[in-house]
């Protein structure tokens, strides 16, 4: 099946069977490796991606659910000055350890600022509850956010 | 590779579930796991799938004539941002899952699963909800109570659609839910409660009361609710151990991977009596 979307502000068709995970389909047919796979079961938001502005598990999307709508992975947003804010606030904050979960993190924290640019302590870890990270224990990620949303006044 | 069928108007997705007898997809946060396959390879269906998300009629909230209106492909986050969703609703919505997961799953969804832990499941038994199954060529409406048989049963025929819940607004001065998990995000419920309450100078005018995941359908229990109506709030503090009596006879709570009977029955009684007595005043 022909399946169209608008994947990072390109326009994109694919024909493929359209049960296949959202998460495949960028992974190997459009090699956006930054979405990675770790529960497959939409428990630990590595696969987050941005889907119409909204925050979803591609691991939980077939293809042919985001058929006629945009898709933002962290590939599409790394070259946006929000992103730089957020690199920033996580080096500055000391939120990055392995990595893995970082970019579903990031991914997150677009769909919270995008809708509360000033957000309490507690909406942070509201918007980020189903992103799991085994190394920072979380505390630096949540200053991170705070720190990125003090920076960033005005972009969001 | 199975069948796939995206419609996008209600009849044509009617026409597809009854000629094709095709397993219908709402958010597909659920069937997405149970059918999962090993990384990379596309979930497995046995039978046609149809796509639900681009019929239209089936999405939007409405609020007309002291009731509300939910279209059965609304999503957990589109309910819980709107205005005229009863309160006991929101709060159980609130403790689903994660914000990503709840832009996807659908109320539908949680409905037709008929998980005994279905956290939609107990507030939409306190409100009277009730549901519309569409087929190509009928209607009917029931209630909700009745729609759910059992743990993965409902009483859905095979060429129908869940097309809309319906709540009748009503007053509580008293809205109370508690989920127990092992923790706050991402889990799934040991026990739930549900509890509404109307107070007038003093008396119990109305109240309701539904537990999830004590039993194969949500529990309530309207013979129990009828002898506290009408009571006096004060009075009622001494027919508390009665009232709990006859919970625990119809808590039947089983041993999972989740918790055990006895932790589930032991807490669901535990969260009652915290309601009769701290909440109701």
């Amino acid at each position: 099946m022909k399946i169209r979307f608008v994947l990072n502000h390109k326009k994109v068709e694919i024909d493929v069977d359209p049960l296949k995970r959202l998460l495949d389909v960028v992974r190997e047919d459009f090699d956006l490796k930054g979405v990675k796979e770790r529960c497959g079961e939409g428990e630990c938001g590595a696969c987050a991606v941005l889907v119409n502005g909204k925050l979803m598990n591609s691991c939980l999307i077939p293809v042919a659910q985001v058929d006629g709508k945009e898709v933002l992975t962290i590939e599409g947003y790394k070259n946006t000055k929000k992103y730089k804010i957020i690199e920033e606030a996580f080096l500055e904050a000391g939120a990055v350890q392995c990595g893995f979960c970082t970019p579903g993190m990031v991914m997150a924290i677009e769909a919270l600022l995008s809708q509360n640019p000033s957000p309490e302590e507690s909406d942070v870890r509201e918007a980020l509850s189903g992103n799991l990270c085994r190394c920072t224990g979380y505390n630096m990620i949540v200053d991170a956010v705070l720190l990125a949303a003090l920076k960033g006044k005005g972009l969001w | 590779m199975v069948k796939v069928f995206m419609p996008q108007s209600l009849k044509e997705a009617l026409r597809i579930r009854k000629e094709e007898k095709a397993i219908p997809f709402a958010g597909g946060t659920d069937l997405m796991v149970k059918r999962g396959r090993l990384r990379g390879l596309a979930p497995y269906f046995e039978k046609p799938v149809l796509f639900l998300h681009k019929v239209k009629e089936l999405t939007g909230v409405k609020f007309e004539e002291g009731r509300v209106r939910i279209g059965a492909l609304s999503t957990l986050s589109e309910i819980l941002e709107n205005r005229d969703i009863p309160l006991i609703l929101k709060y159980a919505i609130a403790e689903i899952a994660s914000p990503a997961i709840r832009n996807l799953a659908t109320i539908g969804g949680n409905i037709c699963n008929a998980s005994p832990a279905g956290d939609t499941l107990p507030p939409l038994y306190v409100m009277n909800a009730r549901v519309v199954l569409s087929s190509f060529t009928s209607e009917r409406e029931m209630k909700i109570m009745d729609f759910i048989k059992g743990p993965g049963s409902t009483d859905l025929k095979e060429e129908e659609l869940l097309k809309e819940i319906i709540i009748p607004v009503e007053f509580f001065n008293i809205v109370f839910y508690r989920k127990v998990g092992t923790r706050k995000a991402n889990s799934l419920s040991k026990v739930s409660f549900a509890g509404v309450a109307r107070l007038d100078d003093g008396i119990i005018k109305d109240i309701r009361i539904s537990f999830g995941a004590v039993a194969p359908t949500p529990l309530r229990a309207p013979e129990i609710e009828e002898e506290i109506i009408g009571k006096n709030k004060v009075k009622i503090i001494a027919k508390i151990p009665d009232i709990l009596e006859k919970y625990a006879r119809i808590i039947r709570p089983i041993d999972d991977q989740r918790s055990t009977a006895r932790y589930r029955k032991t807490i669901s009684l535990k969260i009652l009596e915290y309601f009769l007595k701290e909440e109701i005043k």
